[in-house]
């Protein structure tokens, strides 16, 4: 195992997580592919912690800072996919266009 | 030996299972996929020593995607699978920029001249986790705090299908509320 490997599985999972951010149509599906970019963080947190620096704590606060925030995103997401289908039976992006014009 | 068979399993289906999230025909399907995919992505984390850190990515994203399991089926079509189901806009783009960033951030991964390991961990990276938030680190934990509790407010109003608006009207002042069932303390 070496610095690299885990960068490289970092790098894959943010790849994998944008491809579903960028392709996806179904909001949920979107915020699947945002919590695989920001598991990525978390591996590549980890991997510095271990391979740089790991006398300071400061890796290990930047994935709790990372597993923080996708719990946030998730909550928030699912908070705004419930309103936004309230108001107007919307579940995928391009039906909500309402500031295009 | 056995660490890095381990970390090279683990990666492979990682990166596998997150590719199924977006291939698979059912919601449940896709849900349960991204969970196999966190915990493939969190053992590595316990091989490098944080076993809190991995052990809490592990169960938080349980709970998580049994959570996002019934959004999935309360809110999606198709969540069983019983029809082919695709849902994406402009696949091709999103791919090669996919691959793109893979290619451009792999390359640098190999290529960047990272710098040596300095100093070894503690004995107990858990306790030197906790001593941070508590210590050195304190505004990170105050932020992380602020943060939960902004999502816990912002997380129900949005939720909510009754808001001030529809309680009370457009006047500020307007009183009483606008309930279908009266209740509460003198209202």
């Amino acid at each position: 195992m070496t610095l690299q490997a885990f960068l490289l599985l970092a790098v894959a999972l943010l790849a994998v997580g944008l491809y579903g951010a960028l392709s996806q149509q179904s909001i949920v599906m979107i915020m699947m592919g945002l919590e695989l970019m920001v598991n990525a963080v978390i591996v590549a947190g980890a991997a510095f912690w271990f391979f740089v620096s790991p006398a300071q704590p400061d890796g290990q606060v930047v994935v709790l800072v990372a597993v923080t925030l996708m719990a946030v995103e998730m909550a928030m997401g699912f908070a705004v996919a419930i309103a936004i289908f309230r108001s107007g039976e919307i579940d995928m992006t391009d039906m909500a266009a309402e500031l295009r014009d | 030996m056995a660490e890095a068979v381990i970390f090279w399993v683990c990666a492979a289906g990682a990166v596998a299972t997150g590719v199924a999230v977006f291939r698979v025909d059912s919601m449940a399907r896709a849900t349960f996929a991204l969970l196999a995919s966190f915990v493939f992505a969190a053992t590595p984390l316990l091989l490098l020593g944080l076993s809190y850190l991995g052990v809490l990515v592990i169960l938080m994203m349980i709970m998580e995607m049994v959570v996002m399991a019934i959004f999935m089926i309360m809110l999606m079509m198709n969540p069983a699978g019983l029809m082919p189901m695709s849902m994406v806009h402009n696949r091709r783009g999103s791919l090669a920029i996919a691959v793109g960033t893979f290619v451009v951030l792999g390359a640098g991964v190999l290529l960047v001249d990272w710098p040596q390991r300095a100093g070894t961990p503690p004995e107990d990276v858990t306790f030197a986790l906790g001593e941070a938030l508590m210590g050195s680190h304190m505004l990170v934990m105050l932020v992380i705090g602020l943060g939960l509790f902004a999502t816990i407010v912002s997380a129900v109003v949005l939720a909510h299908p009754r808001g001030r608006y529809d309680r009370f009207g457009d006047d500020l002042r307007g009183r009483p509320a606008d309930d279908p069932i009266r209740g509460g303390v003198g209202r």
